[in-house]
């Protein structure tokens, strides 16, 4: 299934590609889109994964950039 | 300005004075030769680079030593550790002046492109036991009856049920002309209405509204990335551990052989400065996102960045005729009556006789008639599919069709090679059925076609093709008026694919072949083509599904504009790749002969990241008509 993510504040490029990266390795995601100027992160996720994943997501988050929130859309 | 972004400009304004003091203090009180002038320095340094020093410690922690926090300090510590100290601060505040602007830039592009698109209707006056509520779009139903006054934007697609007005469909055509509405007719929710109240009944709810699609296409368009872009981030995954690599070397292997390590660790310091490819990561697609929101500006909406970039490269174009090149609605384009019938007499007779059949061709005589028809005189009206109409009137019948309708009824017709649909009219006489004459309808040919097929061969267009059901000779004269050398006609809907599979094996391997169709009946061609282009998008959901260029009003030369954005894109972004990586390395190589400074190597990185950025939010900028270019 298709989640879609909003990242406030995101406005490095670099830290969008790593977040892109990251969340692209947690189980059950088979692709993670981070897009910089839509602050967006598009995933897509297992069913049975889906749960959990917005926690996960905001612990990446918060290591590769402290100041960005994450909201579910 | 967002808060984050105040805070950290304010940070640096208040490092950089501390700087400028540290600077005054070294020139002033200390002697050059004083260590105690490294303590001003180190002030003005963790002012400004505090965080950075912060997440850079962290960082390590985690193992993550290409991390450009990381190879900022690095560069700074050496820095001061090889005596350079204003150089070391400095570094460290064009390093967060860079990093300010580039989150300022990001964020401004952000906006302005969501003002181009802020069409987001944010309440619906909706009519409910008579009494007039104001709600979120998003909480009225099908079927529920909408109030829009005067410039209110139509929230909800519907019909409308009561008033007439002008709509402004600006924003989601980029058509400057107000379009006309009246009682009876669709209205389109993202339209602004411009003079009088209009009631309307809504028939979709908001999440499949016009407006909410096109949003959230818009919204998704940047997520399918480029391969210019795909390419960046790749390379960007190798380049600063590349530099990096060549930094640590610089800095151990040549001090071996000819001694003076402090120099070499300069060196080295100063490609770490270098090493994040900033200037690319960013503005690439920031200039892609431009050349999108530009797009959309001029009522062209495209679905992806690899699409913008693709359409560059178009070399086989092909159009469906109707509804594409001509408008799809049909004209009386000639009369011509024989005996002594008169052309306004034979219009009106056909007039009639059409009138209880909703053929579009019946429909155009109909609109082609002036008078009011006395439909009480016709006493019976058979509509023949295939043939025609044969309306009894008056004590005969008058028989209005095609020649097969005429050579049934034993009538001799003039053999006519003429393009369009012929209508002949014949009615029973004393004796024999008298041929009365025929009526030409035609398909008007859309006011901007000549000039898209001309643009779109000036920009570099190799084939254009023209498919259509329709006759040959109809065809032939449209394409002959448009310049266009190449047609297929009598098609039926399934032969459209298997020509542009035959036209895909004759194009080269590098050129794309571009589809455009007006989204009904040719999903699947729209679909198989590189780039699928569909016409008229406004209202038409099953376009805006199958294609991958909806260009939202019905004018075939937005086609040309779609392309001369792509290629300005491109342009924008090789221009950005050339001089970013040009710079870099050149800096490079002077930083390995010793001949560039670390200030040098500070405008390689920010500054280089500046200029990139101010070029790439050039992309967002459309002049509408230069499709020529």
């Amino acid at each position: 299934m298709k989640k879609t993510y909003f990242l406030e504040d995101l406005d490095c490029a670099h830290c969008a590609g790593l977040i892109e990266e990251k969340v692209g390795k947690l189980p059950g995601v088979s692709e993670s889109r981070v897009t910089l100027l839509t602050q967006k992160l598009i995933v897509e996720v297992e069913e049975s994964k889906a749960t959990g994943l917005l926690k996960e997501i905001k612990k990446i988050v918060k290591k590769v950039e402290p100041d960005v929130e994450v909201l579910e859309k | 300005m967002t808060k984050k972004l105040k805070k950290r400009l304010r940070r640096i304004i208040l490092g950089a004075a501390a700087f400028v003091a540290a600077i005054f203090l070294e020139h002033s009180i200390f002697t050059p030769e004083s260590r105690i002038i490294l303590l001003p320095y180190l002030i003005a340094y963790a002012i400004i680079g505090g965080d950075v020093v912060k997440k850079a410690l962290m960082n390590i922690r985690r193992g993550q030593i290409f991390d450009e926090n990381f190879l900022t300090l690095i560069a700074t510590v050496g820095a001061f550790f090889v005596g350079e100290y204003p150089e070391a601060a400095a570094v460290m505040l064009f390093y967060q002046i860079g990093e300010w602007f580039q989150s300022y830039a990001v964020n401004r592009s952000r906006k302005s492109i969501r003002e181009l698109m802020d069409i987001r209707p944010d309440y619906a006056n909706v009519l409910r036991e008579g009494e007039e509520l104001v709600l979120d779009p998003e909480e009225v139903r099908i079927g529920e009856i909408i109030r829009i006054k005067p410039g209110e934007r139509v929230p909800l697609d519907g019909v409308v049920v009561k008033g007439s007005g002008s709509l402004d469909t600006m924003a989601l055509t980029g058509e400057s002309m107000p379009r006309d509405v009246h009682p009876g007719e669709e209205i389109i929710s993202g339209c602004i209405n411009l003079n009088s109240v209009l009631e309307a009944e809504v028939t979709k709810v908001f999440g499949e509204s016009t407006v909410n699609r096109i949003l959230e296409l818009v919204e998704n368009a940047s997520s399918e990335k480029a391969v210019t872009e795909q390419f960046i981030t790749r390379f960007a995954r190798y380049y600063t551990p590349v530099v990096v690599i060549l930094a640590a070397l610089l800095a151990v292997i040549p001090p071996i052989f000819v001694g003076n390590f402090p120099a070499w660790l300069y060196r080295a310091l100063t490609f770490l400065v270098i090493s994040c490819p900033c200037a690319l990561v960013i503005s690439i697609p920031l200039s892609f996102f431009g050349g999108l929101g530009g797009a959309s500006k001029a009522g062209i909406l495209v679905k992806g960045s690899n699409y913008l970039e693709i359409l560059a490269e178009t070399e086989l174009v092909v159009m469906d005729k109707t509804g594409t090149l001509t408008k799809g609605s049909f004209v009386v384009s000639e009369i011509a009556s024989e005996g002594e019938i008169t052309e306004e007499e034979l219009l009106y007779l056909t007039a009639l006789a059409e009138s209880f059949s909703n053929h579009p061709i019946s429909l155009s005589i109909k609109n082609c008639c002036k008078k009011t028809l006395s439909l009480e005189e016709i006493e019976n009206s058979e509509e023949r599919a295939g043939y025609g109409v044969i309306t009894a009137w008056k004590g005969r019948k008058i028989f209005v069709g095609n020649e097969k309708l005429m050579a049934e009824q034993g009538i001799a017709v003039p053999a006519l090679e003429k393009p369009g649909t012929i209508c002949h009219v014949a009615c029973e006489g004393e004796e024999q059925k008298e041929y009365l004459g025929y009526l030409v309808v035609t398909d008007e040919i859309k006011e901007d076609a000549a000039s898209c097929i001309k643009k779109l061969y000036a920009s570099g267009v190799k084939r254009i093709v023209m498919l259509t059901g329709d006759r040959k000779i109809t065809a032939q004269d449209v394409a002959g008026r448009l310049g266009i050398k190449e047609i297929y006609a009598e098609l039926l809907p399934q032969d459209k694919l298997n020509i542009v599979e035959r036209l895909f094996s004759e194009k080269s391997e590098k050129g794309k072949l571009v589809f455009v169709g007006d989204g009904i009946n040719d999903t699947p061609v729209l679909a198989r083509a590189d780039i699928g282009i569909a016409m008229g998008g406004m209202g038409a959901d099953a376009a805006i599904e199958a294609a991958d260029v909806v260009i939202m009003n019905d004018q075939p030369s937005k086609i040309a504009t779609a392309m001369a954005i792509s290629r300005k894109t491109l342009v924008i972004v090789k221009e950005n790749i050339v001089f970013a990586l040009g710079i870099k390395v050149l800096v490079l190589l002077l930083a390995a002969l010793g001949t560039a400074s670390m200030w040098a190597a500070v405008f390689a990185d920010v500054g280089v990241a500046f200029l990139a950025i101010l070029n790439a939010m050039r992309a967002m900028k459309v002049k509408e008509g230069k499709g020529t270019r």
